[in-house]
């Protein structure tokens, strides 16, 4: 019974979503060699790479139409437009731009700062945000290639920060030791989550979506039911905050007092690293893909479909979980109910951004990280509410997903479509009239 | 609360591996009761000390006549009541023990007489209205039950719609916007499916023309949905509250007659508009979906989309017409957040709720009285909260608001477990 094939799993692995999509690298066919240096410029336009640069470009567009939209100087420049037409498109180009480049001085670099420290600190900044979440999104992908979907990062996440933040505030080890235990409860917290999931689907058929979506709301509630307990108060206080982090347990700044920027970024790359080496090098990364892919096919190998089903949702609930302690041994420093933010849900779209690929995951996570940082910034400074920063990365996410798309959108040929089907010579029907 | 468990396999089980009738018969429903039973008989009846009584009001104004209330003795009326649940834990033992399924009524009964016990425990020394708690259940479980019918619409052609939240948020979004600016609850509830149905269309464009994973699709359609809501409420409605964001809110609407009834009449029959068109999509799609010929080619699609090409049923447009109703009817459930509960339109106010109508379709096996049945039961855990988190009940508030979501795992693991949606569900369909 357990090793029944379970319902979803046989879905093509999520995280590519297109299979047509061209393989980088891989020739076009049997080509000349400028006919290779064209088709190289024709992939980078249009495959990919180029199609990520549109999907952003047209993600900012949709999102400045919107910015736009709102602004009371446009909407009171639109009131006259017949008799100024020009003021409506001044004005309108004027708040984008200001929203927009209010963004890029918040997210990478503030030319008007005093200091080069004070320049790039928007960029360390951006790296940080970045961190918990290109660590979470990893856990998150392995689910993907292994087809199952773990919307459950939220609640890991949250695990993971509670049980890294008690052992980081509640024991007293010594320095270096104290740390890495600290990691480690985190990284226990998030797998001991997810794995009722894995557990609960391997051995009843329950289906991950929804019981890692419960799980987040359960795990949200146990956490604000554990801040008002006294394991987990400062004594003496009725607020709902742990007592701080040792200094033992806390993640070292990389950059010096000036950046929140800590160490917690090496583990974000080691992380990926791992990730890397495991889904791609590893004997049971290839069983997650197995499974993934065709599980029918895995069981015939002999693959056990159950045992490789809770140990994908532990590894992911894993990496989630260290995210969590990650977020608090790093920056927050202290437990509270808002702990993990929306840690987990934008996860799982930095993981759909980078195609559930490590470096695509990096990349994507740090562009996430700018956004949400310069889109602060820019809330601040222009008025533009934040939120737009959730629709361009839906947006983009969207357009990504769907290549054929942005091709007609710019009017881009197919780099997939057969090559003779444009050699083939025109109907001889048509031909007689012209 | 349907208890039925499938015994048969989900998938053909493989020729070399021929199960024995052991192995097929599934033990998983007298566990589960007999685990919750024993539970209740020493959390509920044996631990907490007597001599308290708890009482039910069942009485309401304008009935037929007065039911008095009742009360019992808290200690005694546990013990009792989980003794009921853990006899019906062994008559499901001795049926599955003989090869029989435990049979529907046993874990409806179940469940009511296992939340007896525990609202017996909870509620001793105090007294609490029946009545209010089936009828908050009732409006509570109402956009649940319009989303999971909106995602069934979807899933029967072949179409998973997780976006589900999102067209419950826009529709939220939609309602109030109008109903504001116009002064009418009517035109709010036109706008709601409307509103829902941007997002549909969105759905069905990238995953029916485009052919991208439903999943991805819907999680993403739900971030833009919140991006989007939020970011005009911040820039649009909240500047204007007072024109823009305080809509009329439906008022209840006696039904001559049946709203007289004893219990049922106050708790069915004095609803809002709202709740009675949840009714009439409950009966016309359970009509339409298993009783006529739509709803045959629309299962057809969602089953075996290549079969349904070959006999000429057009399987993209059924799905692009699938997943639109759906949205339109996921985006109706949305008006009940701003013109039925709240009043006005908040950030994120659907907080999850399209995701537990998903996990209540998938309870309901992707039926609308099915959903409608999950939906309530999810609505009544909602309410046991709201209602429970007033008493002051032993039980710290926190944990009472995980009751819902803990409901749902219980539930869908170790009820439902390995239920079969719609074979094509989530599967693009490419015409040769």
């Amino acid at each position: 019974m357990s090793d029944e094939i379970l319902p979803g799993a046989t879905s093509p692995t999520i995280g590519m979503p297109q299979p047509e999509a061209p393989t980088p690298g891989a020739p076009a066919g049997g080509a000349t060699s400028e006919d290779r240096a064209a088709s190289m410029l024709r992939r980078i336009a249009t495959g990919e790479i180029g199609v990520s640069v549109l999907a952003f470009v047209l993600a900012l567009v949709i999102g400045g139409i919107l910015i736009a939209a709102v602004d009371p100087d446009v909407t009171k420049a639109a009131g006259y437009f017949f008799s100024r037409p020009s003021d409506l498109l001044t004005a309108a180009w004027d708040s984008v731009t200001q929203a927009y480049s209010a963004m890029f001085k918040g997210a990478v670099f503030n030319p008007d700062a005093a200091t080069f420290q004070q320049a790039i600190r928007p960029l360390t900044e951006t790296m940080t945000v970045a961190t918990p979440l290109i660590i979470a999104a990893l856990g998150v992908a392995v689910g993907f290639r292994a087809g199952l979907f773990n919307i459950g990062a939220q609640g890991q996440v949250i695990l993971g920060a509670t049980l890294g933040g008690y052992v980081g505030f509640a024991w007293h080890l010594p320095v270096g030791l104290h740390l890495l235990v600290a990691l480690v409860g985190g990284i226990l917290g998030g797998a001991i989550w997810a794995g009722i999931a894995g557990f609960l689907r391997a051995r009843t058929g329950a289906h991950e979506v929804i019981v890692t979506i419960m799980l987040n709301y359960v795990a949200l509630y146990l956490l604000s039911y554990l801040l008002t307990t006294d394991a987990f108060t400062i004594p003496g206080s009725n607020q709902p905050t742990s007592p701080g982090v040792d200094e033992s347990a806390q993640l070292p700044l990389l950059l010096g007092d000036w950046s929140r920027l800590n160490a917690g970024f090496i583990v974000a790359i080691l992380a990926a690293v791992f990730v890397w080496w495991l889904m791609t090098r590893s004997v049971i990364g290839f069983r997650f893909r197995a499974v993934g892919s065709n599980p029918h096919a895995s069981r015939t190998a002999g693959v056990s479909i159950s045992t490789t089903i809770v140990l994908v949702m532990v590894t992911s609930g894993a990496l989630a979980g260290l995210a969590g302690a990650v977020q608090i041994l790093g920056t927050e420093k202290q437990l509270s109910a808002g702990i993990a933010g929306s840690l987990g849900f934008d996860a799982i779209t930095v993981a759909l951004l980078g195609r559930s690929r490590p470096l695509g995951i990096f990349l994507a996570g740090l562009l996430y990280g700018g956004l949400d940082v310069g889109g602060r910034v820019m809330e601040a400074a222009t008025g533009t509410p934040i939120d737009i920063v959730l629709v361009i990365q839906a947006l983009v996410v969207l357009f990504i997903a769907a290549p054929p798309l942005v091709r007609a959108i710019f009017h881009l040929p197919d780099p997939t479509a057969p090559r003779r089907a444009k050699v083939r010579p025109e109907p001889v029907v048509k031909g007689a009239s012209a | 609360m349907s208890a039925a468990v499938d015994t048969r396999p989900a998938a053909p089980a493989p020729a070399a591996r021929v199960p024995s009738p052991l192995a097929r018969r599934s033990w998983k429903a007298p566990i589960t009761f007999g685990v919750l039973g024993l539970a209740a008989l020493v959390l509920f009846g044996l631990l907490p000390s007597g001599g308290k009584e708890t009482t039910f009001a069942i009485g309401a104004s304008g009935t037929w006549f007065h039911l008095t209330d009742f009360t019992i003795p808290s200690k005694a009326g546990a013990i009792v009541l989980s003794l009921i649940c853990l006899a019906l834990a062994g008559y499901a033992a001795w049926r599955v023990r003989d090869g029989h399924k435990p049979g529907r009524w046993v874990g409806a009964v179940f469940g009511v007489a296992w939340v007896l016990a525990f609202l017996t425990w909870a509620v001793a020394g105090k007294s609490v209205s029946i009545v209010s708690l089936l009828q908050s259940s009732l409006v509570l479980a109402v956009p649940l039950a319009f989303g999971a019918m909106g995602g069934l619409l979807g899933e029967r052609a072949g179409v998973v719609n997780i976006a589900i939240e999102g067209q419950l948020l826009t529709g939220a979004f939609g309602a109030a916007l109008v109903a504001s600016v116009t002064h009418s609850v009517y035109a709010g509830l036109i706008a709601a499916p409307v509103a829902g149905l941007l997002i549909g269309s969105l759905l069905a464009l990238f995953t029916v023309k485009y052919r991208v994973n439903q999943i991805i699709v819907g999680v993403v359609l739900n971030v833009l949905a919140v991006g989007l809501t939020s970011f005009l409420y911040a820039s649009v409605l909240k500047p204007n509250e007072a024109t823009l964001n305080s809509p009329p809110r439906l008022q209840a609407v006696s039904i001559p007659v049946l709203a007289n009834i004893p219990v049922v009449g106050p708790v069915l029959f004095r609803q809002t508009i709202l709740v009675y068109l949840l009714y009439v999509a409950v009966v016309v799609l359970t009509i339409s979906l298993f009783r006529t010929r739509w709803g045959l080619r629309v299962r057809a699609v969602g089953e075996h989309p290549l079969a349904a090409d070959t006999v000429g049923i057009n399987v993209q447009a059924t799905r692009w017409r699938n997943v639109l109703l759906g949205s339109m009817v996921a985006g109706l459930g949305g008006a009940f957040f701003t013109l039925g509960s709240v009043g006005k339109f908040a950030q994120e106010m659907t907080a999850g709720k399209g995701y537990i109508a998903l996990a209540a379709m998938i309870l309901g096996r992707w039926t609308p009285i099915g959903s409608l049945g999950a939906a309530l039961l999810f609505g009544f855990a909602n309410a046991l909260q709201l209602v429970l988190s007033v008493l002051d009940v032993p039980v710290p508030n926190q944990l009472m608001l995980m009751l819902p979501y803990l409901v749902t795992i219980v539930a869908v693991a170790g009820l439902v477990g390995r239920v079969r949606g719609p074979a094509a569900a989530g599967e693009p369909y490419v015409k040769e």
